[in-house]
């Protein structure tokens, strides 16, 4: 067995994520980056998306949003405002919740409100991410 | 001396009090619970934030931030959290006297102060002052993270707009089911987080930044704001309940007390009547015997 690394995810509900795992992928401020073992220490802001990871043959996705990672002494920890299972997502809702962003970015973008806008691109990431999640 | 009637009835009433505060009791603790779970979770969010947060300023940091920015404070915000609800005896009150003192403190240096408050109860204590800038209202029984990121972005960004130059926010701090204190922190501007286990982090060497040290710190404050704020909410959540449920213990006891004082009075009543009733037939049975 090739060696692993311990991954943990701690939102502010609770710890998400707590194993050894051999490889993680994470959208980075820089864009997507892996970590291996042994990786050298490192400390990277995290973007809205994807985070996944592979422990032998299984493979597990995340939608996390809004914090940063660590990794220090073979130990990759995610700090984010909140992380959810791919097979946790309601996919339904994360439409819905994709529509009513893009309404509410044309309507913005109509009366140049841009603190709206920036709030409702947001909340459209979010919501693309959760569905890309759902569908891993 | 009341009357029968009257007493039974009063002891009825007082009985069904006690029901409902002995309910609330148990409500509140089981409310209680589930907030100090929440906090338990919460902890090592906080605890890993921290750390990073030490690593961060204690690494090669160089330049300044807006958020740390220490001005000439002639503007004071204060960040009210109290609960949505009453019925938890002195809780809410205790923060808004704490909130008046500092007031009447900052105003005697010649400082403005305006408010914050999320909760019902500081609103409603607060508003005839005039100063209350913005409100939260009714957040307080399911707040959840985004509602902090809410209030700490939006005093950030008065703070930047020169609205203010120190935010405080005040808050009721949990220390045990029996004691909670209406407690103060400095939110605004941020002050370097020292840790001292951050020592030992150092012997892994120095990190690489993505992005740079400087820009991930400018992501890290507004976050670190979120955590503040979040944390005071969930103290006040917990300290709600176990304030609510020591005042409604109180309640029943006190319950209790009346109940024990009213069936005395009741038992006496009952006698009274009896020995009049006796009287009344001895008196009648002497009566006829003289006749």
């Amino acid at each position: 067995m090739a060696q692993q690394i311990a991954l943990e995810v701690v939102t502010p509900a609770g710890a998400v994520v707590n194993e050894s795992v051999d490889i993680v992928n994470a959208p980075g401020y820089g864009g997507d980056f892996g970590v291996l073992a042994n990786h050298a220490p490192f400390l990277s802001t995290i973007k809205i998306g994807i985070l996944s990871y592979e422990s032998g043959k299984k493979r597990e996705s995340l939608m996390i949003s809004g914090g940063f990672c660590e990794v220090s002494n073979n130990k990759i920890t995610f700090l984010v405002e909140s992380a959810e299972f791919g097979y946790q997502i309601d996919v339904d809702r994360a439409m819905k919740a994709k529509e009513r962003a893009e309404k509410r970015i044309a309507q913005a973008v109509a009366q140049n409100d841009a603190v709206t806008r920036v709030r409702a691109e947001a909340e459209l990431q979010r919501a693309l991410a959760r569905i890309k999640a759902a569908k891993l | 001396m009341p009357s029968l009637k009257e007493v039974k009835s009063k002891i009825n009433g007082v009985k069904k009090t006690a029901q409902i505060t002995k309910a609330m009791n148990m409500v509140a603790s089981a409310k209680l619970r589930g907030a100090q779970e929440k906090m338990e979770s919460f902890r090592p969010y906080t605890a890993k934030f921290n750390e990073a947060m030490s690593n961060l300023a204690g690494g090669s940091m160089s330049g300044s931030f807006e958020l740390m920015d220490q001005r000439p404070v002639q503007t004071v915000e204060l960040v009210v959290i109290t609960s949505d609800r009453g019925l938890c005896g002195s809780f809410n009150s205790n923060i808004v006297k704490l909130v008046e003192k500092k007031t009447r403190e900052y105003e005697a240096d010649g400082k403005a102060v305006s408010y914050v408050c999320v909760g019902k109860k500081g609103y409603q204590a607060l508003r005839k002052t005039g100063k209350v800038r913005k409100s939260y209202l009714d957040i307080m029984g399911t707040f959840q993270m985004f509602n902090a990121r809410e209030i700490a972005g939006e005093a950030a960004e008065n703070f930047l707009s020169g609205g203010s130059d120190l935010v405080e926010v005040i808050f009721g701090e949990f220390r045990s089911v029996a004691t909670q204190a209406p407690t103060s922190t400095d939110l605004l501007p941020v002050k370097p987080v020292v840790d001292e286990s951050a020592e030992e982090q150092k012997i892994s060497g120095e990190y690489i930044y993505e992005p740079s040290a400087e820009e991930i710190m400018e992501v890290l404050l507004p976050l670190y704001l979120n955590v503040l704020v979040y944390h005071a909410m969930l103290e006040v959540g917990a300290s709600e309940h176990a304030a609510r449920m020591t005042a409604m213990d109180n309640a029943t006891n006190a319950c209790k007390d009346i109940i024990s004082n009213l069936t005395i009075l009741y038992n006496k009543a009952r006698q009274a009547a009896i020995t009049a009733e006796l009287m009344d037939i001895v008196g009648g049975a002497e009566a006829l015997k003289k006749a």
